[in-house]
């Protein structure tokens, strides 16, 4: 067994860390598309629209029933073949979109639920002093709603940082494309794919952490 | 002036009100008593089509419902001119004391902010809960918390205020401040509809008492009608077991 060099990977983590916040900004551009997508899928199952209601079904099985890779080379490599329009996205916009809707699709179940969860006599309570559904959903179930997913959500967001590593296969040097490139150079796979593996576990550990003092806040709102 | 025509409701083959005709004046005050399970309570919910009734007609004013034609839009305009005050409170979980009364005079009423926070204020202040205006409803007492369900349901400003059994779910200690409290609403000519069991309250603020029975009305009159000589051996015997 040979030593693990050191000062190799220490210079290593300032170049990965360049990389960051391509990662970081994906996952956020992403996690904001998909929250706004998945909400009003959300709203629309829980409401039943007829026609509609199938289409979000069908939107929310495909996307959760097939592996996000193949998804990600359906969006970037198959779909320009047949609608030419799309062959000059490049791979950042490819993936954000691709993250978007594979994880539009949990999180609309998860928020689902969470309005499911909310207590009928919310929803009477804002009905009888006149609000339209639209207003009672606004205003009383969807906060209520939001508290309870909160914790899930930011899961999902976990996860997606961790999932814009695919994106090295549609060819964005993203912190995982960084790495391939200098350990190809190198050969020191062992030493860069350590290195990288400890940056996206800090990310994430700093976010569980945040994750926490979120729901403290939450909890802490409705109970004072 | 409010009245109500043939108004039935059915749950599959239970008929839970049957063809209810209730004619209620300007600042009267409706006490309705009965055993558990006589429609009561649906009878209440399906004024404000919380309940959505199979038939009949409720005129509130100028505002005509009928079961058989009613749109979203006259069904909004309904819940509008009535306040329903619940059992079990339901106050807005995700909003303060004072969010609760503000909320519909600014999303439903279109009240400027201020115009409604003042207005919460003077009914905090009313209901002796100003000191409890920042509070979650999950911080407060089942009496504070039911103050505030009627606070909420007085700032409407409705035609009709419809109460559901609101002392029910409290604990003993804390019903004495709910009846005092709907008292003062009471003293203030607020028309309202009541389902209650705590029959000396119904006796003391009633113009009028209803007692129903499997879904229908079966006898009502003044309080001491009702209470001291009743007509129907139904509401006899239901009186001699309850007092």
């Amino acid at each position: 067994m040979r030593a693990l060099d050191v000062d190799y990977m220490l210079g290593l983590v300032s170049v990965i860390l360049g990389y960051v916040p391509l990662t970081i900004g994906m996952a956020l551009a992403a996690m904001v598309c998909a929250l706004l997508l998945a909400c009003l899928m959300a709203v629309e199952r829980v409401m039943r629209v007829p026609v509609l209601d199938q289409f979000v079904q069908l939107f929310i099985s495909f996307f959760r029933g097939t592996p996000l890779l193949v998804q990600l080379f359906l969006f970037y490599y198959g779909l320009p073949q047949i609608l030419p329009v799309l062959s000059g996205i490049n791979g950042v916009t490819a993936a954000i979109i691709g993250l978007t809707l594979h994880f539009s699709a949990y999180m609309a179940e998860s928020i689902r639920a969470a309005i499911l969860g909310v207590d009928r006599s919310q929803w009477e309570a804002a009905q009888a002093v006149g609000m339209t559904q639209a207003q009672s959903m606004r205003r009383i179930v969807l906060p209520q709603a939001a508290r309870v997913a909160a914790p899930t959500l930011v899961n999902y967001f976990i996860d997606m940082i961790k999932s814009t590593s695919l994106a090295f296969t549609l060819g964005v040097t993203e912190m995982m494309g960084a790495t391939q490139k200098e350990a190809a150079g190198s050969f020191l796979y062992f030493e860069a794919f350590l290195v990288v593996a400890v940056l996206y576990w800090a990310i994430v550990e700093t976010l569980s952490f945040l994750q926490k003092q979120l729901e403290r806040y939450l909890n802490k709102a409705i109970t004072r | 002036m409010i009245s109500i025509r043939g108004l039935t409701k059915r749950y599959g083959a239970n008929t839970v009100l049957d063809g209810i005709d209730l004619d209620i004046s300007a600042g009267e005050r409706v006490a309705i008593i009965g055993p558990s399970g006589t429609g009561k309570s649906t009878l209440l919910r399906c004024l404000n089509y919380l309940d959505r009734p199979d038939s009949g007609v409720i005129r509130i004013g100028d505002l005509t419902v009928d079961a058989a034609t009613a749109s979203s839009a006259q069904i909004l305009a309904l819940r509008r001119r009535t306040a329903f005050v619940f059992q079990n409170y339901a106050l807005f979980a995700n909003k303060t004391a004072r969010g609760n009364i503000t909320e519909a005079l600014i999303t439903v009423q279109r009240k400027p902010r201020a115009e409604a926070e003042a207005r919460a204020n003077e009914i905090l202040r009313e209901i002796g809960l100003s000191d409890k205006s920042a509070s979650y409803p999950a911080a407060l007492s089942g009496g504070q918390q039911q103050r505030i369900g009627i606070g909420r349901a007085m700032a409407l400003g409705a035609a009709l205020m419809l109460l559901d059994e609101p002392t029910s779910a409290l604990d003993p200690e804390w019903v004495g401040e709910v009846l005092d409290l709907m008292r003062q609403v009471a003293e203030r000519r607020q028309t309202m509809l009541i389902v209650t069991h705590e029959m000396q309250f119904a006796r003391e603020i009633a113009d009028r008492i209803i007692f129903m029975d499997g879904g229908r009305i079966v006898e009502e009159g003044t309080p001491a009608q009702i209470f001291d000589t009743p007509k129907d051996i139904r509401t006899a015997n239901f009186l001699r077991r309850v007092r």
